[in-house]
């Protein structure tokens, strides 16, 4: 039986929650958004999917164009700041808005004290389910091994580590192999990936290493973006490992395609 | 140097083909940073000595004006010359001007990063005054005819084998046995006379305390303290941000210092200089100067980047980061490499040239996490990106893309089409759950396999769903 806030009188009405599905999920793996639904809902949330949301403008915004990531920064603030909480199911977009916007608005105080005051509502998946909802994933089975990458957005701008472990813990059938260097960034780094591609092709070459010596059967992370990188390179070296977000793990929706596998 | 004519890109691509380098830097930076780890677990208060480490640092900067005066005012109490240089330039020519004054013909040098950001060892050699590199690794680099590519092991990117082969056909009379203390018995035979002969010792500074005008360096070999006391003349350079103001200060930096550098809880010798010799001294410098270098440094304090001036060069932000252990040292094309040296590199040598080096970076934070005087480097990293931007200096392509972007994606409805769009296109290319061979994905096919998109987007399916219920 899971207890959530809401049934121990936390919140007096369900809390609303604006999720921010993000441009990677939206466009390459719809099924990410559709477990952190159910999550954000088997939570007691009660969830909307704004229409007008698109990007944070973490590309702009690390590419030195300042004024466009401002442009989406507002976009983004005027797009959820009516909602109690704003998830998402991503370290690197959530560390954006809490860590960065700020940043990025600084020459707006209005406008950067709106985003401070967002950015104090905004959550990664995991650490919202563990810390504000304390919620525990039910009757969800799944019998294999996996691994876990720490994406360094969440790892460092948010503090996210052991939330998802707490999480996939409560899986029954399903045991943690450790990662070797599981706090080393893979080399994504959003634009970096392309701008660099023969260093970042360096990076990620030692993180599947790294995976596979791990021996588990799957390897699960916080951030499509990270995942990507290190699916396409285990998938391209001939590797036997299948990668999730580890949203639909949690939310056992992990029996179909991994990514990078035909659907 | 060959070095300086090739880009950054092809810098990094001749290193990245390189497996013997890659096993030098795995060895130096591996070692390095399980060495600290164990040091950190042994030194609880880390947190609060980084945070007293940081306090200092930054009252120092912020008044800078107020110890600078102090420190020569005391420097010269003690007999010491205290010269003040704008530039690299003119840092270099004092001290070769002092090696020419005291009419030296060989001059020994401890390893300082500040010669080498002030280019010492070339003006030196310019000036036809034999330099002699004391250091164990210097003296690798000065026998291999190339730069320090690590700011604390400047030979790193050579392996124990290569540098035992160096020495066999460089030294006078070489090990005969391939062990670490006969290569080091070897450097010693080559080094031991040329120590005693000297006219002139150079070295630079960890520290330099205000209140009593004395300067501070630490060494694993003892060699600054052997180079810097037969001869009649000593130099010391330093960056004026190695100011503290006391000894207790000083202590204080160097316990972070030590533990992050090499994981040791104290460097083998720590010597403070103060003044030239005294009556009833029995050795020591008949002449003692120090060279107060700005080069840079009231810029960067001018310019938003006094985080920076915090830096005591211990090098684990180089250690722990994902492109330095990539690419070793030299590829960076500066003084100094890794995150810290991607922040410096552009205030010495314009960003114009250097702009790939905040860029090289996939901002993972984790050279903040583990520096000790915890300085932004990401934030300061992106603040050169800000700048290349502002100043034109990135790729029209990148502009253009960028723009369009910001274009569609403050307009939903646009950016819904244009996504809805793009992962059909996508799919046109996908085979077996990958895209293969689509124009603009090179970049990442060359090296990965990329994930095929869904056949829809999550916004259609979700509102599909909606709609439905």
């Amino acid at each position: 039986m899971t207890t959530t806030l809401k049934q121990i009188g936390a919140f007096s009405s369900p809390p609303r929650v604006g999720l921010f599905v993000t441009c990677l999920v939206d466009a390459m793996r719809p099924s990410v958004g559709f477990a952190t639904l159910k999550l954000l809902r088997d939570a007691g949330c009660r969830v909307e999917v704004p229409d007008a949301q698109t990007c944070c403008g973490q590309p702009a915004f690390n590419s030195g164009d300042t004024a466009d990531a401002a442009v989406l920064a507002r976009h983004f603030i005027e797009t959820f700041e009516g909602y109690d909480y704003v998830v998402a199911p991503s370290g690197s977009c959530v560390g954006m808005t809490r860590a960065h916007y700020a940043e990025a608005l600084a020459d707006d105080p209005a406008w950067a004290e709106r985003a401070r005051r967002l950015g104090e509502r905004t959550y990664e998946l995991m650490s919202f389910l563990v810390d504000v909802m304390h919620f525990a994933p039910a009757d969800v089975k799944l019998d294999t091994s996996f691994t876990y990458h720490d994406s360094c957005s969440g790892l460092r701008e948010l503090g996210v580590h052991d939330q998802p472990r707490a999480l996939l813990d409560k899986v029954s059938g399903l045991t943690l192999k450790p990662l070797e260097g599981n706090d080393v960034c893979c080399g994504f780094g959003g634009t970096f990936c392309v701008k660099y591609p023969a260093i970042s092709n360096a990076v990620v070459g030692e993180k599947a290493d790294a995976i596979d010596r791990s021996g588990a059967s799957l390897l699960l992370g916080g951030d499509l973006g990270c995942l990507m990188n290190m699916a396409g390179k285990l998938k391209r070296k001939g590797s036997s490992v299948r990668s999730f977000h580890a949203a639909e793990v949690l939310a056992g929706m992990a029996g179909g395609p991994a990514i990078g596998e035909e659907r | 140097m060959q070095e300086a004519t090739l880009s950054f890109k092809a810098r990094a691509k001749e290193a990245l083909a390189d497996p013997t380098l890659k096993i030098a830097i795995d060895r130096t930076t591996g070692t390095a940073e399980r060495k600290r780890a164990v040091a950190m677990t042994q030194f609880p208060q880390f947190e609060a000595a980084r945070e007293r480490g940081k306090r200092i640092k930054d009252h120092v900067i912020a008044n800078l004006d107020h110890y600078l005066l102090e420190f020569e005012r005391n420097a010269i109490a003690s007999g010491a010359k205290v010269h003040w240089a704008r530039t690299a330039e003119e840092a270099s020519q004092i001290v070769v001007r002092l090696c020419k004054e005291a009419g030296a013909k060989r001059v020994t040098r401890v390893k300082s990063m500040l010669g080498e950001e002030i280019g010492l060892p070339h003006a030196l050699d310019e000036a036809g005054i034999e330099r002699v590199e004391t250091d164990l690794a210097e003296h690798i680099v000065q026998l291999g005819g190339d730069r320090p590519s690590h700011i604390v092991w400047p030979s790193m990117h050579r392996t124990r084998e290569q540098v035992s082969e160096m020495f066999k056909r460089l030294h006078r009379a070489p090990h005969q046995e391939e062990t670490i203390e006969a290569m080091v018995d070897s450097a010693r035979r080559e080094l031991r006379d040329k120590f005693l002969t000297a006219d002139v010792s150079i070295s630079g500074a960890n520290f330099l305390l205000a209140d009593t005008g004395a300067t501070c360096t630490v060494t694993n070999e003892g060699n600054a303290e052997l180079t810097t006391t037969p001869p009649r003349v000593h130099i010391v350079t330093a960056g004026i941000e190695k100011l503290v103001p006391s000894m207790g200060h000083a202590i204080a930096m160097l316990r972070l210092l030590v533990r992050s550098a090499t994981g040791a809880d104290v460097t083998q010798y720590t010597t403070f200089h103060c003044g030239p010799k005294q009556t009833g001294d029995r050795d020591g410098p008949e002449e003692f100067h120090i060279v107060l270098v700005d080069n840079g440094r009231t810029r960067m304090l001018r310019e938003g980047m006094k985080d920076m001036l915090r830096c005591i060069r211990c090098g684990a932000c180089m250690n722990h980061c994902v492109v330095f252990r990539q690419l070793g040292g030299h590829v960076y094309g500066g003084t100094y490499p890794g995150p810290m040296g991607a922040v410096l590199t552009p205030v010495f040598d314009g960003l114009e040239s250097s702009r790939d080096l905040p860029h090289a970076c996939t901002m993972n934070g984790k050279c903040q996490e583990v520096c000790p005087v915890a300085i932004p480097l990401p934030t300061l990293l992106r603040g050169w990106r800000d700048r290349s931007w502002r100043e034109g200096l990135e790729p029209a392509t990148v502009r253009f893309g960028l723009g369009i972007h910001t274009f569609v994606a403050s307009r939903p409805r646009l950016y819904r089409l244009g996504t809805a769009i793009a992962i059909r296109v996508m799919r046109l290319f996908s085979r077996g759950g990958l895209v293969k061979g689509m124009p603009g994905l090179g970049a990442w096919t060359a090296y990965r396999e990329f994930p095929a998109p869904a056949k829809r987007t999550f916004m259609e399916m979700y509102k599909d769903q909606e709609k439905g219920q």
